[in-house]
């Protein structure tokens, strides 16, 4: 998925061509945690992965963006966290209180699951005693009680996920960008994780912008899911989730929930073809 | 909430005891026959099988007025190692030149990791100095032993920079290729969250780089012997070291005492290799998957 679109391609005039997929809310928020104003993103090398990308994340909120692989979702996460630029149009984000979790674990090796989760506290210049506590909280939050002085290697790759979750709750950010987080574990360490990642958004009551490749864990999490299209990446689709929190794990086996993958489903086919 | 996916996932019939055990418990070791069989029975068997080929030149393959080519073993050690006066020399000798490969490893690894530390910063610095790095590594060093002589003199001093010299470019590879292995999302969450350079090359670079660097560290502990030795056979003033003693004992054809210097100046080498292998594990042992093969 290289070939590179002409530059022409994206408007230099930002809101010349905006879509207007089905169910779109057009006006951003005020109160709105993120926002992403007709943001186009175009590589150094030509590639263009996105185009004119406007949404917005509010409070209570937990979106998910789906898209064939390759599609710029990721691109989307590092342009909200400022890693990289936009090229065109503009994000609106409190830096200051912003969970990152990759796609990687990114754990240090070198540290144990404690000194790893108190990492972001340290780079703050948060006391060591309180450090500790926040750990601490964390680590009993996400499950991994008993683990503490265990090392990375020493887990397995749920555990690991865990552990930087753990990372990114003791900052206590309002809004949390999730990078494909669990698309490396298997189905049902993956389910299992999506329903305590759920009671941690319903008790911590952070915003979520959540981006995978899994219709089924898009429909789960979400109150909106945002279908975007192969490269370059623009949004094709634009669904409210009506189930409330919280979520039992059977949700999945039930009619509406197969009809929302459903229409999910074929909107992603026809971004696709 | 609980471990449940974890232990499912390994499979239904492991019972969630048993898996939450295993994975608080140390790995199982080896089991005893075989633990000594791979650190005792092998290497006892391969040294007396170089004794008797040792023997076995000496006796079959020499004759008597040829066998000071290679003595037999128990010789070496009666007239090298149970002389008093012999034992003394070589001893006093193997001490000088421990002085001359500690300092010059010691310099090699503040200079070479400062050099290291130095091209990690930007990219620019290392496509600026590298090259020269390589240069380091790639002159024959003979070619400026007269040089180093004419500069520093014929002593300690000039010993030392030659040792320096041979030992130094592998610190600076190494060092620079560690610094350089975090992960890029490693690199990304300490840029999300502001992190200065020193944070970074402290919390971040030099942390994941101290298996490579280690590495570096043995390889250049052995080069800095042979530096010590080879310095000794072009810079004769001060205190002779071992090197020097090898060169006397070469044309005097005492090779009794020459086959004692070799021996002790490979278990100086062998000591010191031992010595940051050992170090190295204790740094890294506990979390670098590649450590504890190691030695």
């Amino acid at each position: 998925m290289t070939d590179a679109v002409p530059t022409s391609a994206i408007p230099r005039v930002p809101g010349v061509e905006t879509l207007a997929p089905e169910g779109e809310r057009t006006r951003p928020s005020a109160d709105a945690s993120l926002v992403f104003d007709n943001v186009s993103k175009r590589f150094p090398d030509g590639t263009v992965a996105l185009t004119n990308v406007s949404f917005d994340v509010r409070p209570g909120e937990f979106v998910t963006v789906v898209g064939p692989s390759g599609c710029g979702k990721s691109t989307l996460l590092r342009i909200a966290s400022g890693l990289t630029g936009a090229s065109t149009g503009s994000v609106k984000v409190n830096h200051d209180s912003l969970g990152y979790v990759f796609q990687d674990p990114t754990l240090l090796q070198w540290r144990t699951v404690r000194r790893n989760v108190e990492l972001l506290a340290e780079l703050h210049g948060i006391s060591k005693v309180e450090r500790r506590k926040l750990a601490q909280d964390a680590i009993d939050l996400v499950g991994l009680t008993g683990f503490e002085d265990k090392y990375p290697k020493q887990l397995s790759g749920g555990m690991r996920m865990r552990a930087s979750l753990a990372r990114s709750l003791t900052l206590n950010p309002n809004v949390f960008l999730f990078d494909e987080p669990f698309g490396a574990l298997d189905e049902i360490t993956r389910e299992r994780l999506n329903d305590e990642l759920l009671a941690l958004f319903q008790s911590a009551g952070f915003a979520s912008l959540f981006i995978t490749h899994s219709i089924y864990e898009a429909v789960f999490l979400s109150t909106r899911v945002i279908v975007m299209s192969g490269r370059p990446g623009r949004i094709v689709g634009d669904f409210q989730v009506p189930f409330g929190y919280p979520r039992s794990p059977d949700l999945r086996f039930e009619a509406s929930f197969s009809e929302l993958t459903g229409q999910v489903s074929h909107a992603l086919r026809g971004a696709h073809s | 909430m609980t471990d449940i996916d974890e232990r499912v996932a390994v499979g239904g019939s492991v019972g969630e005891e048993e898996l939450e055990h295993a994975l608080l418990q140390p790995p199982p070791r080896r089991s005893v026959w075989k633990s000594f069989l791979v650190e005792v029975i092998g290497p006892f068997i391969v040294f007396w099988l170089v004794i008797g080929v040792w023997y076995f030149i000496s006796y079959r393959l020499l004759k008597p007025h040829r066998r000071f080519l290679m003595p037999p073993p128990h010789r070496v050690i009666s007239v090298a190692f149970f002389d008093d006066r012999n034992r003394t020399e070589l001893l006093h000798g193997l001490w000088n030149s421990t002085k001359v490969a500690m300092v010059g490893l010691a310099i090699a690894i503040v200079l070479g990791m400062a050099f290291a530390i130095l091209m990690s910063q930007a990219k620019w610095i290392e496509r600026a100095l590298f090259p020269y790095a390589v240069v380091l590594q790639t002159i024959p060093i003979l070619a400026l032993v007269p040089l180093i002589g004419f500069w520093f003199d014929f002593n300690f001093r000039s010993r030392v920079i030659v040792c320096v010299l041979i030992a130094i470019f592998p610190i600076i590879n190494n060092t620079l290729f560690g610094l350089l292995s975090a992960d890029q999302g490693q690199h990304d969450l300490f840029t999300l969250h502001d992190a200065s350079r020193s944070t970074r090359l402290w919390r971040l670079q030099l942390p994941a780089g101290m298996p490579a660097i280690f590495a570096g560290f043995r390889i250049s502990a052995g080069l800095s012997v042979i530096g010590a030795i080879v310095g000794d056979f072009f810079f004769r003033q001060g205190e002779p070291g071992i090197g020097k003693l090898i060169d006397n004992y070469r044309s005097r054809l005492e090779s009794e005492k020459l086959f004692g210097a070799i021996i002790l100046s490979s278990l100086l080498g062998l000591v010191v290799f031992w010595v940051f292998g050992f170090i190295g594990n204790r740094v890294v042992g506990s979390w670098h998957e590649s450590a504890r093969k190691q030695s």
